[in-house]
C-alpha cells in the first residue's frame, strides 16, 4: 500500500464524513449543548464560590469547557458509526478497496471540524463576557484540541467496534469514562484542592495535562512549562487512539 | 476463451465457537453462471458469502475469488468483485449521488469519471429523480436498487448478492430482478447469490446449491434436482375406489411410489404430462372426475433431503452468530 493510495483513500473518507455536517451544520451544535449548559450555569457558581469576577472565572473555566466539548463531541462519534454498522454501509465500505487504515484515519480527521467550529462558537460566546485570549494562544490552543479530537474520535470508533450492534454497551462505556475523565481533568473545579489520590488519578488522565496547556495558552503563556505537557498529552492521545483504532479497523468483520 | 472459475473453494470452514457455521464448502463457479445459495436461515450462506467476500477470514480452507487468494490477497478480490450486503450499502444520512461518485472514487476512478459512471447507472436502475434524496427517504425497493447500483459501479465480473430481496413487496422483488438480469445479460457478469425464497431459487438461479447445517447437500439445476430427489406425480380421483386400484395397476411398470388411497392414486413418474394421457387411455372405461400433474418444488427437495420442510425451517430463528 503506497502513501498515495492511503491519502487519496483518507481524502474520499474524509469527504463523505463531512457531506452530512456541512449540509446539516445542527448536528455539530447538537453535542455542543451540555459545555453550553455548564458555561451558563456552572460559570455563575465558580464567580460565587471563589469570589472572583465572572471574567476572571471565566478565564480558567473556559479553556476546561473547550476541552469537555472536545470530550463530549468525539466520544459520541462511535455512534454515528455504530448505526452505519447496522445499516450495512460500514459492511459496503469494508469490502471495497479502500484501505482499512484510511477508512479509520479519514473519519478520525472528520472530528477536527465540529470541534474546531465548537470551540470557536464558545470562544466568540464568551469574549463579550470579558474572556481575554491571546492570538498566538488561540492558534496554538485549537491545534491542541484538533489533535486531541482525532485521538479520542478514533477510540469511540473502537469502542463501536468493539461492542459490535451493542448500543447499550457504547453509550454504557462513553457514559462511565466521561465524568471520571473530565472531573480528573480539572475541568469544573481545580484538582488542587482535591485529595491526594485524585491529585494522583489525574497525573496519567491527558486531558489534565491539556486543560492546563490550553489555560496558559489563552493567557498568552504559548512558552510556558505546562503547553509542553499539553502537546506531549495530544500527541499521545492522538497517536494511542490512531493505533487502536486502525487495529479494531483492520480486524473489523 | 475458456470460461475460468470465478469461484474455486477447497474445504473452506468456518467456526464461531463451537458453532461450524460451514463445514467444508467445496464449490467451482465458471464465468458467466448465475449460481443460488438456498438454504434456512442459519444454515451457513451468508457465512459462506462473507469468507468468500473477504469480510471473514476462514478457520481452515482455501479459496481463490476472481483470481484472488481470499487469504493473502484481499485486496485483489475487492477490487475485482461487486458485493450487495444484506443491509442497505447506502449511508442514511448521505444523499444518493453522493455515495455512488464516492463509490466511483473508492474504486479508483477519477472523480469526472465517478460521476459520469454514477450518472448512468441511476439511469440504468431509474433513480434519476432520487439524485439528491436522502437516503433515508427512500423506499426499500428504491434502496435496493441503489445498493445493487453501487455493487456495479467498477463494473466488476463478478456479482455477490446477499438475500437481494428480503423483505420488498412482490413488485419491487419482480422489478429488482428485471434489472440485475438484464445487466447480467448486458454484461455477462457472474451472479452469485443467497436466498431462502423457493420460488427465487427456482425461476432466478441457472443452478442451485442447497444448504442445509454448514454443508452443501445438493448442487444442479432446479430442473435436475427436482427430478432426481422428487420427481413429479401424476394424482388422479377416480369415480370408486375399484377404479382408483385398476388405474394404480395400469400405471405401475412407469412409476415408482405407487399409492392409493379411498379413490386416489397418486404415482411418482419421470414424465407427468406424458403419463397421464397415456394412462388415461389406457384404462378408458375408469370413470375419473379429476386428474393433475403435481411438479415438484425445491421445497419438496429439501423435505426429500434432510426431511425438514424449508417453508418451516426459515422462519425459526437460530442461534448462529450472525458475525
Amino acid at each position: 500500500m503506497s502513501v498515495r493510495t492511503f491519502a487519496t483513500d483518507t481524502a474520499i473518507v474524509l469527504e463523505r464524513e463531512l457531506r452530512p455536517v456541512t449540509r446539516d451544520p445542527f448536528s455539530v451544535v447538537f453535542s455542543m449543548i451540555q459545555p453550553l449548559i455548564f458555561l451558563g450555569l456552572f460559570t455563575p457558581l465558580l464567580a460565587g464560590v471563589t469570589g472572583l469576577s465572572t471574567a476572571d472565572s471565566l478565564q480558567s473555566f473556559v479553556p476546561g469547557i473547550l476541552v469537555m466539548s472536545c470530550l463530549v463531541g468525539t466520544s459520541m462519534t462511535g455512534s454515528n458509526l455504530q448505526a452505519e454498522m447496522m445499516t450495512g454501509s460500514h459492511e459496503r465500505l469494508l469490502v471495497s478497496p479502500l484501505d482499512r487504515s484510511a477508512q479509520l484515519a479519514g473519519r478520525a480527521l472528520k472530528e477536527i471540524v465540529p470541534v474546531l467550529v465548537q470551540a470557536l462558537i464558545i470562544v466568540a460566546v464568551t469574549v463579550p463576557f470579558g474572556f481575554r485570549l491571546a492570538p498566538a494562544g488561540l492558534v496554538v490552543g485549537l491545534a491542541l484540541l484538533a489533535v486531541t479530537a482525532i485521538g479520542l474520535g478514533s477510540l469511540s470508533y473502537a469502542l463501536a467496534l468493539a461492542v459490535r450492534d451493542q448500543q447499550w454497551a457504547f453509550w454504557a462505556v462513553q457514559q462511565t469514562l466521561l465524568f471520571p475523565l473530565l472531573l480528573l481533568a480539572g475541568v469544573l473545579l481545580p484538582l488542587e484542592s482535591g485529595p491526594g489520590w485524585m491529585r494522583a488519578a489525574a497525573t496519567v488522565n491527558p486531558l489534565h495535562y491539556l486543560v492546563d496547556a490550553e489555560r496558559a495558552l489563552f493567557a498568552g503563556d504559548v512558552l510556558d512549562r505546562v503547553v509542553v505537557g499539553g502537546v506531549v498529552a495530544a500527541a499521545l492521545t492522538a497517536a494511542l487512539g490512531l493505533w487502536v483504532g486502525t487495529r479494531a479497523m483492520s480486524r473489523a468483520t | 476463451m475458456i470460461p475460468m472459475n470465478l469461484i474455486e473453494a477447497r474445504e473452506l470452514t468456518r467456526s464461531f465457537g463451537s458453532v461450524q457455521a460451514v463445514q467444508g464448502l467445496d464449490l467451482d463457479v465458471a464465468e458467466g453462471e448465475l449460481v443460488a445459495f438456498l438454504g434456512p436461515n442459519g444454515a451457513g450462506k451468508s457465512t459462506s458469502l462473507r469468507m468468500l467476500t473477504t469480510l471473514l477470514s476462514p478457520t481452515s480452507g482455501t479459496a481463490t475469488v476472481a483470481g484472488c487468494d481470499i487469504a493473502t490477497d484481499p485486496a485483489g478480490v475487492r477490487r475485482r468483485i461487486g458485493y450487495v450486503g444484506q443491509g442497505n450499502g447506502a449511508g442514511h444520512t448521505q444523499r444518493v449521488l453522493d455515495e455512488l461518485v464516492g463509490q466511483g472514487r473508492a474504486y479508483g476512478l477519477r472523480r469526472r469519471d465517478a460521476h459520469a459512471r454514477a450518472t448512468e447507472l441511476l439511469g440504468a436502475l431509474q433513480l434519476e429523480a432520487l439524485a439528491g434524496r436522502k437516503v433515508q427517504t427512500l423506499s426499500g425497493g428504491q434502496r435496493r436498487r441503489l445498493d445493487v447500483a453501487l455493487g456495479l459501479v467498477h463494473r466488476p465480473p463478478l456479482l455477490f448478492l446477499d438475500e437481494p430481496s428480503t423483505g420488498l413487496d412482490p413488485q419491487s422483488r419482480a422489478n429488482l430482478w428485471d434489472h440485475v438480469l438484464r445487466l447480467r445479460a448486458e454484461h455477462g457478469m457472474t451472479v452469485f447469490l443467497t436466498t431462502h425464497y423457493l420460488d427465487e431459487a427456482d425461476t432466478m438461479a441457472e443452478r442451485v446449491l442447497v444448504m442445509d447445517a454448514g454443508r452443501v447437500i445438493a448442487d444442479d439445476t432446479a430442473d435436475r434436482l427436482k427430478s432426481k430427489h422428487v420427481g413429479e406425480r401424476v394424482v388422479v380421483r377416480a369415480a370408486t375406489p375399484a377404479g382408483a386400484a385398476r388405474l394404480a395397476a395400469a400405471i405401475g411398470p412407469v412409476a415408482t411410489d405407487v399409492t392409493v388411497d379411498d379413490r386416489t392414486l397418486t404415482a411418482r413418474v419421470e414424465d407427468g404430462p406424458a403419463a397421464l394421457p397415456a394412462l388415461l387411455r389406457a384404462e378408458p372405461e375408469v370413470a375419473v372426475e379429476a386428474a393433475e400433474v403435481r411438479r415438484a418444488t425445491l421445497d419438496d427437495v429439501f423435505l426429500a433431503l434432510t426431511g425438514r420442510s424449508l417453508r418451516e425451517t426459515a422462519t425459526t430463528p437460530t442461534e448462529t452468530p450472525e458475525a
